[in-house]
């Protein structure tokens, strides 16, 4: 009897926690973040600029215009990324969603990396330096020796993690040595790496492609340093996904579970209560940038080890900053990159088949873009939905733990 | 950001080591390993009515030359280190004045190096650096960590191009520029300064929403009405009378379009409004210590809020620079980076409007070298070259070459209570 009660007490509470918690917070910035797109697509449509004109004789005419180019576009997208209902077999209809696994595997693996950072109170802006460094190991090992079959690909996937890994432990020992803000550091950092990258791929001595031409472009990765194919040789999908899976799982652990991670996470709580409790914050940031650019490697292997044609400066695909935006949304937690990273990956596998129903895939940039402002100010969305202010209470968690723990949770 | 006590009280022999690595490097592979043939520098430019000689040295020579200068340099930097004083800020001027002379006449050995040409472009190339540094400082001053330069040029250079194109004139295209770039700044103020919210993830977000924006509309619009919407030109040049004609000086500093004038203008008067008025005095004191300021009746979310749209306004000027004032048209994302370099530009010279402009021709400089080596002397490794810059930005922030410290309170909220 008492435990009703107390159960009937403890409700308003619950739901007002999960209303203030980020769940919410992150379906509401991303429904607006595609209200946000649907309204650019909406506003440069032809047919819908057209009805305006006599949008008060016959309104139905702008709004049908309006519905249909969202329709189309979005609808486009969901055909692109996820499945086509329109093709013959199902074996190609599922073809799209196959897709969005490749590409958001990198996004998925880089996110962890600058998740990572964000946890220890660092900015890690250099994604795509370190991608570079990443890739210009794997490259190496790829085209340049020659080891048997699977050993080729993990000993190049392990050189793309220490490449990247060596950049962002650079990083962490300026700024833990002078104080150097890592913001700046990071993308200087971008853009020397770049440079290196396609001097690198100038010169037939160092990595460029042994036919030379004027470009730079650098040998296709040897076949057995490749990532198998995962679902036979008709999808594109390959072994990172895979990798990117395995890193989830081992930021998870790492952040979670690990001594490492709760000193990463007490560093970035307070890192002078850290200090004082004996931890050696300069070395943690090294250590944080090594761990994070590490994992910005996962997705350089991916990108040098993904595909038969050679890598270009322009391979990084500009991965390093799109992960930035993975770990916003994805609240630097391993699940939620996951399902960023899953997200924003659809947006780039999608994106062709917009192209053909005559909308911009340019507007996915738009609603990755507005995703992610909104998620950048809680106070706003709160404001704006009269979301109650986050709670300190846990009767969610004590619901949790009568359901989830034996006994019914009683201590 | 902690600074130990040590590197506050001693200067340390940083700058001098670090210059005289450079000056070693210079005297070797510029100098003594360098390339023979005679450079000519062509001080006049061929259509000049006034034609002075070209000055004719020896390449190798030249850097022998440049590699002692700079040891001279560098000894003279020790001996106010052992006095324990830091080296002045005109002895980082001229010493890479005195490197960049001796790399242009490595690369054009054999070949004549035309300076107004050379330098009057790295200018021009420079305004949108120059204006987007001028709204980091800005905004940087009064502690808002401003990251979305970025994407306040880009913002700018499409506003100038489209609204200069449909309305057919430049003036309703550089206010258009210079008041949407305005409210681009104004988010990243509201949400900085009322919801709180990271500066440095807000300005990168700023950068992506810009981007994507601008991306597709220039995809959906731009590409498809070209001729009416993006066919602006760029404006005239204008000429200073007499001043102009002065030999050099002339043609790289009086014979430019209207946004190169106004950059040179609106530098000296930040610097001004920033350090001799109380204006600069309480936007400062914001970002130094916002709680003093507080305490004296400065409104701080105020000065903040205005410090960091008005500084957008003038990064929207440089957005224009890059299409009405250079290219003539919107392309994609073409502030290509622009707006990172003049986040580097703030650091480079310390918060300091002048000392930034000098960084940021510094930048401008290593993009035309880069062109121009090409042609003068193909096979050259240019990416290094283009590196330069950023490696010196590195240098800079790490410590070597005297401390920049930022504003006190930068990216740090101000909560009344």
């Amino acid at each position: 009897m008492s435990e009703i009660n107390k159960a009937d007490n403890t409700m308003p509470q619950v739901m007002r926690e999960i209303f203030s918690g980020g769940l919410v917070r992150t379906v509401i910035s991303i429904l607006l973040g595609f209200l946000v797109g649907a309204l650019f697509m909406i506003g440069s449509n032809k047919e819908f600029i057209e009805s305006l004109g006599y949008i008060f004789a016959r309104p139905a005419d702008a709004l049908g215009a309006a519905f249909a180019v969202v329709n189309d576009g979005y609808g486009a997208l969901f055909r692109g990324a996820i499945y086509n209902a329109d093709a013959e077999t199902f074996e190609k209809a599922i073809r799209p969603l196959t897709e969005t696994l490749r590409l958001g595997a990198p996004l998925i693996a880089a996110g962890l990396g600058i998740g990572l950072t964000f946890r220890v109170g660092l900015f890690n802006i250099g994604g795509t330096g370190q991608l570079i460094f990443g890739m210009i190991f794997a490259t190496f090992v790829a085209t340049r020796l020659e080891l048997p079959f699977v050993l080729h690909m993990v000993v190049a996937l392990i050189a793309g993690i220490v490449g990247a890994a060596l950049l962002g432990a650079f990083v962490g020992f300026l700024k833990a040595r002078t104080g150097a803000h890592e913001v700046i550091l990071t993308i200087m950092m971008n853009y020397i790496a770049l440079y290196f990258f396609t001097f690198l791929m100038r010169d037939p001595a160092l990595l460029q492609e042994t036919r030379a031409s004027g470009n730079p472009k650098a040998d296709a990765a040897a076949e057995t340093a490749l990532l198998p194919k995962l679902l036979g040789d008709n999808y594109s999908l390959h072994w990172g996904l895979i990798f990117a899976l395995l890193a989830v799982v081992v930021f998870w652990w790492l952040m979670e579970r690990s001594t490492i991670g709760y000193r990463l996470r007490m560093v970035g709580f307070n890192p002078d209560a850290a200090r004082a409790a004996g931890i050696n914050v300069e070395k943690t940031y090294i250590l944080a940038m090594a761990l994070s650019a590490g994992f910005v490697g996962v997705a350089a292997a991916n990108q040098a080890l993904g595909t038969a044609i050679g890598v270009t400066p322009s391979s990084h695909a500009n991965i390093g900053f799109d992960a930035i935006t993975v770990a916003l949304l994805g609240g630097s937690s391993g699940p939620g990159i996951l399902l960023a990273g899953l997200l924003f990956g659809a947006f780039k596998a999608g994106a062709p088949s917009m192209q053909v129903f005559g909308v911009s895939p340019e507007v996915l940039g738009i609603v990755q873009g507005a995703i992610v402002l909104f998620i950048a100010a809680p106070p706003l969305i709160r404001a704006l939905f009269r979301l109650p202010k986050p709670q300190t209470t846990n009767a969610l968690e004590s619901i949790r733990k009568r359901i989830f723990t034996r006994g019914g949770g009683s201590k | 950001m902690t600074t130990s006590k040590e590197t506050e009280v001693k200067v340390g022999y940083k700058s001098p080591i670090v210059m005289g690595s450079i000056g070693l490097l210079t005297l070797v592979f510029l100098g003594l390993l360098g390339r023979d043939g005679m450079v000519a520098f062509e001080i006049s430019r061929r259509t000049d009515s006034l034609q002075l000689p070209t000055l004719d040295i020896d390449s190798s020579l030249l850097g022998v030359l440049a590699g002692l200068a700079m040891f001279a340099l560098a000894g003279f930097s020790l001996s106010k280190a052992i006095k324990n004083l830091k080296t002045p800020i005109w002895v980082s001027i001229v010493f890479g004045l005195v490197g960049v002379t001796a790399l242009l006449g490595w690369l054009a050995a054999e070949k004549s190096v035309p300076i107004a040409f050379i330098a009057g472009t790295a200018l021009v190339l420079a305004v949108p650096i120059i204006l987007g540094a001028m709204a980091g400082i800005m905004s940087e001053r009064v502690g808002i960590t401003n990251i979305a330069i970025e994407g306040q040029l880009l913002t700018g250079a499409f506003m100038a191009a489209v609204v200069s194109s449909i309305t057919d004139n430049f003036l309703f295209g550089v206010m258009a520029a210079m008041v949407t770039s305005a409210l681009v700044s104004m988010i990243l103020a509201v949400f900085s300064i009322k919801f709180l919210a990271q500066q440095i993830i807000v300005g990168v977000v700023l950068n992506v929403l810009v981007i994507g924006v601008t991306n597709f509309l220039y995809q959906q619009w731009l590409t498809e009405d070209a001729e009416n919407v993006n066919f602006p030109g760029t404006m005239d040049i204008i000429k200073i009378p007499v001043l102009s004609d002065i030999p050099l000086l002339g043609p790289v500093f009086f014979e430019n379009r209207i946004t190169v004038f106004f950059a040179i203008l609106i530098v000296p008067t930040i610097w001004f409004v920033l350090f001799k008025t109380r204006l600069g005095l309480r936007a400062r004191a914001v970002g130094e210590h916002p709680l003093a300021a507080d305490t004296v009746g400065i409104n701080v979310g105020r000065t903040r809020f205005w410090w960091v749209t008005i500084g957008g306004s003038i990064a929207g000027l440089g957005g224009a620079a890059l299409t009405i004032g250079n290219a003539g048209a919107f392309g994609r994302e073409m502030s290509g980076g622009f707006g990172f370099i003049a986040l580097a530009v703030v650091i480079l010279g310390r918060w300091n409007p002048i000392y930034a402009s000098l960084a940021a021709l510094l930048f401008g400089f290593s993009i035309i070298l880069r062109v121009w080596a090409n042609q003068v002397s193909p096979g050259i490794p240019t990416d290094f070259i283009t590196m330069v810059p950023y490696v010196v930005t590195i240098i800079a922030v790490v410590g070597f070459v005297g401390k920049s410290r930022p504003p006190k309170a930068l990216a740090v909220p101000y909560v009344k209570g």
